[in-house]
């Protein structure tokens, strides 16, 4: 207990360095690009549903990527998609993150090989923070690939820029 | 309708543009003139014994032997009976006439054979790409078709 916390210690202030408040800030509140590509936004939805609740993790979607954080590449990505997806994610504000679910997006996945119109993973048009795997992953597993994110944010710096 | 009546009343109005039938098959086919398929196509349509009011799906396929061929798969609501329509053509002379004026339903089968296999519907309202982007080189499920290198500067292959 240095002198700094005594001295606060009857009153509702709370002492943090600015970058971790901010980090805390971003991190709580990730807001969600609401878009699905494929049968992963059907577990992307389940993960918003009631059962597993995504929105207790501050992740609210969001129907324009002014308003948005993150965006969940939830599904196979066409190459006729694949310029949208570049625009959506240039429009987002800054910082801004990507979360890439299932196969489809993280390589191409089954399409890999004869998906003449896939694009054979979304990080070849925007950069990926986190990728989840599965045909579709669970819930579970996107949740998980969410809290990996937080992770990353809490790491951030404000001098030192990550990735 | 069996398969043979339906065969026999086209067989009398319209000898030369019936080019060959299977009548036995699962699914009974006749193979059509593709230059004169519009007319047997209304016949089909508005002949009181036949009556086929619905073009339930159209298929392109590619043979693989410089064969392309456009399938139509009719049904009557009517009198419950169903017949397949075959009409060929050459990957160097994709034409085959259009039903779409015909059965409303086949336009935008016939603009997905277009796209993917490029036979080229003649008399079509509409004859764009349906699914792949305007600017695509080439029709993907032919058989001898190349994936690109690039599309719009994207690595297409894996």
């Amino acid at each position: 207990m240095g002198l700094l916390d005594q001295r606060f210690e009857n009153s509702n202030v709370l002492v943090t360095s600015l970058e971790g408040l901010l980090n805390w800030a971003r991190l709580s509140s990730l807001w969600q690009m609401q878009f699905g590509l494929a049968c992963c936004a059907i577990e992307m939805m389940a993960a918003s549903a009631s059962n597993f609740d995504m929105m207790r993790f501050g992740v609210i979607p969001r129907a324009t990527p002014r308003q948005t954080d993150v965006m969940i590449v939830s599904g196979t990505v066409t190459l006729k998609m694949a310029s949208r997806i570049k625009r959506l994610y240039d429009q987002m504000a800054e910082p801004r993150y990507v979360i890439s679910m299932g196969s489809c997006s993280n390589c191409g996945g089954p399409y890999w090989e004869h998906g003449y119109h896939v694009l054979k993973g979304v990080d070849r048009v925007i950069p990926v923070d986190v990728y989840v795997p599965g045909c579709p992953p669970r819930p579970e597993a996107l949740l998980e690939g969410l809290m990996k994110l937080q992770e990353k944010v809490r790491k951030e710096s404000l001098v030192k820029k990550t990735a | 309708m069996t398969a043979e009546e339906i065969y026999k009343s086209l067989s009398a109005k319209f000898g030369e543009a019936l080019v060959e039938s299977k009548l036995d098959a699962p699914q009974p086919f006749l193979v059509l003139d593709p230059k004169r398929m519009k007319e047997v196509s209304l016949f089909l349509r508005d002949d009181e014994a036949l009556q086929f009011d619905f073009c339930s799906c159209v298929s392109g396929v590619d043979y693989n032997n410089g064969k392309l061929g456009a399938i139509y798969h009719l049904a009557s609501m009517v009198h419950k009976h169903k017949i397949v329509l075959k009409a060929f053509c050459t990957r160097e002379n994709p034409h085959i006439q259009s039903v779409a004026s015909v059965w409303g339903g086949a336009d935008w089968h016939e603009r997905e054979a277009y796209d993917l296999l490029g036979i080229i519907f003649d008399e079509h309202p509409d004859l764009r790409r349906i699914l792949l982007p305007y600017d695509w080189e080439g029709y993907p499920l032919r058989k001898d078709y190349k994936v690109p290198e690039f599309y719009n500067g994207m690595k297409v292959p894996y």
